[in-house]
C-alpha cells in the first residue's frame, strides 16, 4: 500500500463499519440494565404549569420512575446557559432569560420539556407520559420575532423586558448614513431569511449511565464538541465535576451545528441514572427533533446599499431583527453578530458599513448555530442586494461585482474581520466560465421558444471560517478559547494513534487526518488510527463546527508532529552518529540525507520505547501534545452560479445547472471537500426553494413537525453539481487550509432566488420559493 | 404478544414480541441488528430499509408479526462474508455516504433499485426512485454516481451469471 498523504482522493477509512452497518450510534449502545426515557412535554406554545400530577404515570406497567423540574431543582441542577456574553450599544448585558432542563412553573414553547418518564420499554414510557396529568394555565403567546416587539406582546422572561435580549451594533452609524444621503444610487430590499430546522438524519439521543461505586457518570450523547458538553455540564448544570463526568460522542448521524448544543435531555437522562439507579437511554422521535432541535436562521433585515454614479459601494446600512426563539441556546447570540455582521463587507471594498441587529425573544423552539450560521444571512443579504443593484442599475451581475471587488490583501474591512488572502475574479471567471455565462441568452430565448422561463443568477460569497482565535473571541465575549488540542502516540512498533479534540460526524476526519500523518512520515495511512469522541482519552478538545476541524484541529496535530519528528531526528542521528541537522524523514525512514544511511521508521519507534541507546538525558517513548491556537480567523470564497426554468403555468421550478467554485486553500482529500460542497449546496437549495420552519402564528403550534410537511431536499429536486477550486494558500495557518464545511450552504440560497427572480421578471419573492410563491409573484409581476 | 419465525441474513430466528412492535424494533432491540436505522416516525426518509423476501421494505412499516414466516436481508447479511456487495463497494469509491447514518437505507433501496431495471438505469431515474430515501449530508450527487456504477457492475454479473 502506497503513501496516501496531503492533496489524494483516498477513498474514507470509515467508511467500511458504515456500509456493513457496523456503524455505532448512540441509539445502538445498550447497557446492563438499561431503560428507556420519553419526555413529557408542553402542548402549549405559552403557559403557566399549576399542577403536575406522575402518580397514574407511576402506576403504568414497567415504569421505573416519573421525575420532574422540581425534583431537578431541589437537587441543584443548574440553568442551561448561552456561553457567549453580547452587550447592547448601551452598555448593558444581554438579557437572558432562565431555562430548566425541565420547566418548574411556566412553559415556553410546543416542545418546552416537562417531565421525564423511565419505564422498561419505550412503548411503556411513552404510554405512561400520556398517563402524566399536566395541568397548564395557557397564556397568549408569540411566535413572530417582528410581533414580539410590539407594545403589548406576550412577555416570556421577566428578565427580558419587551421580549428584546439585545440591541447591538457594529460600524460607523454616521459615515453611513452620509454615504446613502450623497448617494448616486440607494439599493433598498426588505430581507427575510427564513427559519430552517438543521435535520441531521440521526435524531439526537443521550444514555446518561450513574456507576455508584465510583460516584462517576458516563454520557454517550449525539455531540459535535463532547468536551464542551462535558464542561458546560460540570461547570454551569452541577452534573457532576469533570473528573466524575466522561463524555462520549461515539458516530454521530450528521449535525449541522444542532449538536453543539448542550440540550435538556442529556442533563437530564444523567441527573435521572443517578435518581433511578438504573442506565437511562433517550432518543429522539423525528417530531420531537423538529420542536426541540435549535432552529436556525430566521432573520428579518431592511437593507440600504449606496453606491457613487460610477457604481462603486460606498455604504451599507443593515438593520436585523433576529428571532431567538423561548430561549437563549449555547451560542445563540454569536450567530446575529459576530458571525453575521462582521461578513457583510462581503467580497467588496465598502467604505462605510453599519449593522444594527435586535435579539428577541418568542414561543418558538430556540434558535442557534445552523451550517453557515450568521454567514449566510449575511451573504444571503449582500448577495440579493448586489444582483438587485445591477438591475437597477442596468449593468451586468458580474461586472458590478467585479468592480467592487476587494483585490488587495490583507483587507481590513469596517466590522472587524481583517481578510488575509483570496482571487475573487479567479473564482468569478471560472464559475462563469463552467456555466457559459455567456451563452446565456440563447438558452433563455429557446426556452421561451418551449414556454418556459429560464433565469440565471449568482452569489460571490465569503466566509470566515477556522474558528478561532481564542484572545481574539474572549475580547468579544465568548466563554471559551477556540484552539484545538492533538496528541501523536506512536507506538512501540511504529503505528500511530491521533488523539483529536476535533469529532468528526460525517466530515471524514479518520482519513483526512491520517493522510496528513502518513505523508509526513511517509508511512502507509492503515498505520494511522485518529482517536475522537471520548472525554477519557482525549484529554480536552473544542470540537467541530464553523469549518474548523481542517484549519485549526489538523493544525494542531501537524504541531504536535513537529515535535514527535524533532524527537525521533535526535534519536536517528544518534543512532546513527550523525549531525541532527542531517537527518530526513522519507518513505517510512530517517535518513541521513546524501547517504545511504537510514533507520525505518519502525526500529526508530523501537529504539524510543526500548530506551537501550538514547541521547543522554532523553526521556524514552514518542509521543507529543500540541494545542494549537489560530492567530485568524480563515477566509474562504467563492462564487456560485445557479441556472433555472420555470413553467409559467404551475410555477415550478427546476434547476437547470449549478455551478460552484471555490477556494478553499489547500486541501487534503478533494474528493471528501467535493462532497462537502455537494451537500452544502443541497442545503441551500432546501433553504432557497423547500424548507421553511412554520409556526401557527396564533396557537404557537410549530405546523412543519415532520417530513410530511417540512420538506426535505430529495434527490429529485437537486441537480448533479459542477464544482471546482482555486486555492490561495491561507497564511494564517501551517497547513494553508481554509475550511469548506459550510461554503456550499451560504453560497447558494441567493444564487438560486437571483437565479428565479431573474426568470419570473419580479423581485417580490421570499424563501422557500415554491411552486405556489413563485406562480403567484410571476402573476402578480405580469398583471401591472 | 405474538409469536415471530422467520429468516434473517441467512438465520432461523423465533420470538415473542408485542403486538406493536415494528420489524425494525425487532431487528434492532431483538437481534442486535443495530445497521438498520430509524430515522423518521413517517416512513418517510427510507433509513430502516431492508429486503423482506427479495423486495426492499421500510422496516419501520412493518409489524414484526406480519414479518413472520419471510426472509429478511438487512445490510448486516448483505456482503458476502468480506466480499462486499457492489452497492457497498460502489458507495465507499465514489464517496456515497457521509454521517452514514442513512446509508444502510440507502445500499439496500439502491440494491433493489437496480434489481428491478433489469434494463439498466440513468440518472433522472435513480433520482426519480430515490424519492423514498433522504440524505442530508452528501446532496445526492455521489449517491447517484455509486449507484449508476454498481448498476454496472451487478448487470454485467446477471449477464456473465445468465450466459
Amino acid at each position: 500500500m502506497g503513501v496516501e498523504g496531503i492533496g489524494a482522493r483516498v477513498a474514507r477509512k470509515e467508511d467500511k463499519r458504515f456500509i456493513t452497518g457496523a456503524g455505532r450510534y448512540v441509539e445502538d449502545m445498550v447497557l446492563p440494565g438499561m431503560r428507556q426515557a420519553v419526555f413529557v412535554r408542553s402542548p402549549h406554545a405559552h403557559a403557566a404549569i399549576t399542577s403536575i400530577d406522575v402518580s397514574k404515570a407511576l402506576e403504568m406497567p414497567g415504569v421505573v420512575g416519573v421525575l420532574t423540574g422540581r425534583e431537578l431543582k431541589a437537587d441543584g441542577i443548574g440553568n442551561i446557559i448561552c456561553g457567549w456574553m453580547i452587550h447592547s450599544k448601551d452598555g448593558s448585558p444581554m438579557k437572558m432569560g432562565a431555562w430548566s432542563p425541565l420547566a418548574v412553573d411556566r412553559v415556553r414553547y410546543v416542545g418546552d420539556a416537562v417531565a421525564i418518564v423511565i419505564a422498561d420499554t419505550k412503548g411503556q414510557a411513552r404510554d405512561a407520559a400520556e398517563a402524566v396529568e399536566v395541568s397548564y394555565d395557557v397564556r397568549d403567546a408569540v411566535t413572530q420575532a417582528v410581533d414580539a416587539l410590539k407594545p403589548g406582546a406576550p412577555q416570556l422572561h421577566p428578565e427580558a423586558e419587551g421580549n428584546l435580549i439585545f440591541d447591538w451594533e457594529l460600524g460607523d452609524a454616521a459615515p453611513t448614513d452620509a454615504a446613502i444621503a450623497s448617494a448616486a444610487h440607494v439599493t433598498t430590499m426588505h430581507i427575510v431569511n427564513n427559519r430552517l430546522v438543521p435535520n441531521a438524519m440521526e435524531p439526537r439521543a443521550a444514555l446518561g449511565y450513574y456507576d455508584k461505586a465510583e460516584d462517576h457518570y458516563t454520557c454517550w450523547t449525539t455531540s459535535q464538541n463532547p468536551h464542551v458538553a462535558r464542561l458546560v455540564m460540570s461547570a454551569f448544570y452541577n452534573v457532576a465535576p469533570e473528573n466524575k463526568l466522561r463524555v462520549i460522542a461515539p458516530d454521530v448521524g450528521g449535525g449541522f451545528g444542532s449538536k453543539i448544543f448542550i440540550y435538556p435531555e442529556e442533563i437530564v437522562c444523567l441527573w435521572a441514572s443517578k435518581k433511578t439507579g438504573v442506565p437511562v437511554k433517550w432518543v429522539a422521535d423525528r417530531t420531537e427533533s423538529f420542536m426541540t432541535d435549535a432552529h436556525g436562521r430566521d432573520h428579518v433585515t431592511e437593507v440600504k446599499m449606496a453606491f457613487d454614479a460610477d457604481n462603486r459601494i460606498t455604504g451599507l446600512k443593515v438593520d436585523t431583527i433576529a428571532n431567538f426563539g423561548a430561549y437563549m441556546s449555547l451560542f445563540s447570540s454569536s450567530v446575529p453578530t459576530y458571525l453575521y455582521a462582521t461578513l457583510l463587507s462581503g467580497q467588496y471594498n465598502i467604505p462605510a458599513i453599519h449593522a444594527n441587529v435586535r435579539a428577541v425573544y418568542t414561543n418558538t423552539s430556540p434558535v442557534d448555530a445552523y451550517r453557515g450560521a450568521g454567514r449566510p444571512e449575511a451573504t444571503y443579504l449582500l448577495e440579493r442586494t448586489m444582483e438587485t443593484a445591477a438591475r437597477e442599475l442596468g449593468v451586468s451581475p458580474a461586472e458590478l461585482r467585479r468592480q467592487n471587488f476587494i483585490t488587495e490583501f490583507p483587507h481590513q474591512t469596517p466590522v472587524i474581520m481583517c481578510y488575509d488572502a483570496g482571487d475573487y475574479a479567479t473564482s468569478l471567471d471560472a464559475a462563469m466560465q463552467a456555466a457559459d455565462y455567456a451563452g446565456f441568452p440563447a438558452r433563455r430565448d429557446e426556452a421561451k421558444q418551449r414556454g418556459k422561463l429560464r433565469g440565471i443568477g449568482m452569489s460571490a460569497y465569503i466566509e470566515a471560517c477556522g474558528i478561532a482565535p481564542s484572545a481574539a473571541v474572549g475580547s468579544l465575549g465568548a466563554g471559551v478559547g477556540l484552539w484545538e488540542s492533538a496528541e501523536v502516540r506512536v507506538n512501540a512498533v511504529g503505528t500511530i494513534e491521533v488523539l483529536t479534540g476535533s469529532h468528526s460526524h460525517g466530515q471524514g476526519h479518520e482519513t483526512t487526518f491520517a493522510q496528513l500523518v502518513a505523508g509526513r512520515l511517509g508511512i502507509p495511512i492503515e498505520q494511522v488510527s485518529i482517536v475522537h469522541g471520548d472525554t477519557d482519552k482525549v484529554q480536552m478538545g473544542m470540537g467541530t463546527y464553523g469549518s474548523r476541524s481542517g484549519a485549526v484541529g489538523m493544525s494542531a496535530v501537524f504541531k504536535a508532529l513537529d515535535k514527535v519528528e524533532a524527537k525521533a531526528k535526535k534519536i536517528a542521528a544518534h543512532l546513527m552518529e550523525a549531525d541532527e541537522g542531517d537527518i530526513v524523514i522519507e518513505n517510512g525512514a530517517l535518513k541521513v540525507a546524501g547517504t545511504d544511511k537510514n533507520v525505518p521508521w519502525f526500529q526508530l519507534a523501537l529504539a524510543a520505547y526500548t530506551a537501550h541507546n538514547l541521547p543522554a538525558g532523553m526521556e524514552p517513548g514518542l509521543k507529543e501534545t500540541a494545542f494549537y491556537d489560530p492567530s485568524n480567523f480563515t477566509f474562504p470564497a467563492g462564487c456560485y452560479i445557479c441556472e433555472v426554468e420555470v413553467d409559467p403555468d404551475t410555477g415550478t421550478t427546476e434547476i437547470i445547472q449549478f455551478v460552484a467554485a471555490d477556494d478553499f486553500g489547500n486541501i487534503i482529500n478533494p474528493m471528501i471537500v467535493e462532497g462537502q460542497v455537494h451537500g452544502g449546496v443541497a442545503q441551500g437549495i432546501g433553504q432557497a426553494m423547500l424548507e421553511g420552519a412554520v409556526y401557527d402564528r396564533e396557537s404557537g403550534q410549530l405546523v412543519t413537525a415532520s417530513y410530511m410537511d417540512y420538506t426535505m431536499p430529495r434527490a429529485s429536486d437537486v441537480p448533479s453539481f459542477k464544482v471546482s477550486t482555486s486555492n490561495t494558500p491561507c497564511p494564517g495557518n501551517p497547513l494553508g487550509i481554509k475550511g469548506c464545511g459550510e461554503a456550499g450552504a451560504i453560497g447558494s440560497p441567493p444564487a438560486v432566488m437571483n437565479a428565479i427572480t431573474d426568470a419570473i421578471g419580479s423581485n417580490d419573492l421570499t424563501m422557500p420559493a415554491t411552486p405556489e410563491k413563485v406562480w403567484a409573484a410571476l402573476h402578480a409581476a405580469t398583471k401591472h | 404478544m405474538s409469536d415471530v419465525s422467520l429468516t434473517v441474513n441467512g438465520r432461523r430466528v423465533t420470538g415473542t414480541v408485542e403486538d406493536r412492535t415494528l420489524l425494525v424494533h425487532y431487528l434492532r432491540e431483538h437481534l442486535g441488528l443495530t445497521g438498520t436505522h430509524v430515522g423518521c416516525d413517517t416512513s418517510q426518509c427510507g433509513a430502516c430499509v431492508v429486503h423482506v423476501d427479495g423486495k426492499a421494505v421500510k422496516s419501520c412499516t412493518m409489524l414484526a408479526a406480519q414479518a413472520s414466516g419471510s426472509t429478511v436481508v438487512t445490510i448486516e447479511g448483505l456482503a458476502n462474508g468480506a466480499e462486499l456487495h457492489p452497492m457497498q463497494a460502489a458507495f465507499k469509491e465514489n464517496h456515497g455516504l457521509q454521517c452514514g447514518f442513512c446509508t444502510p437505507g440507502m445500499i439496500m433501496a439502491a440494491v433493489d433499485m437496480v434489481n428491478r431495471h433489469p434494463e439498466g438505469l440513468d440518472e433522472a431515474t435513480v433520482r426519480a426512485e430515490l424519492e423514498g430515501n433522504i440524505c442530508r449530508c452528501t446532496g445526492y450527487h455521489n449517491i447517484v454516481k455509486a449507484i449508476l456504477a454498481a448498476s454496472q457492475v451487478m448487470l454485467k454479473g446477471t449477464a456473465q451469471v445468465a450466459a
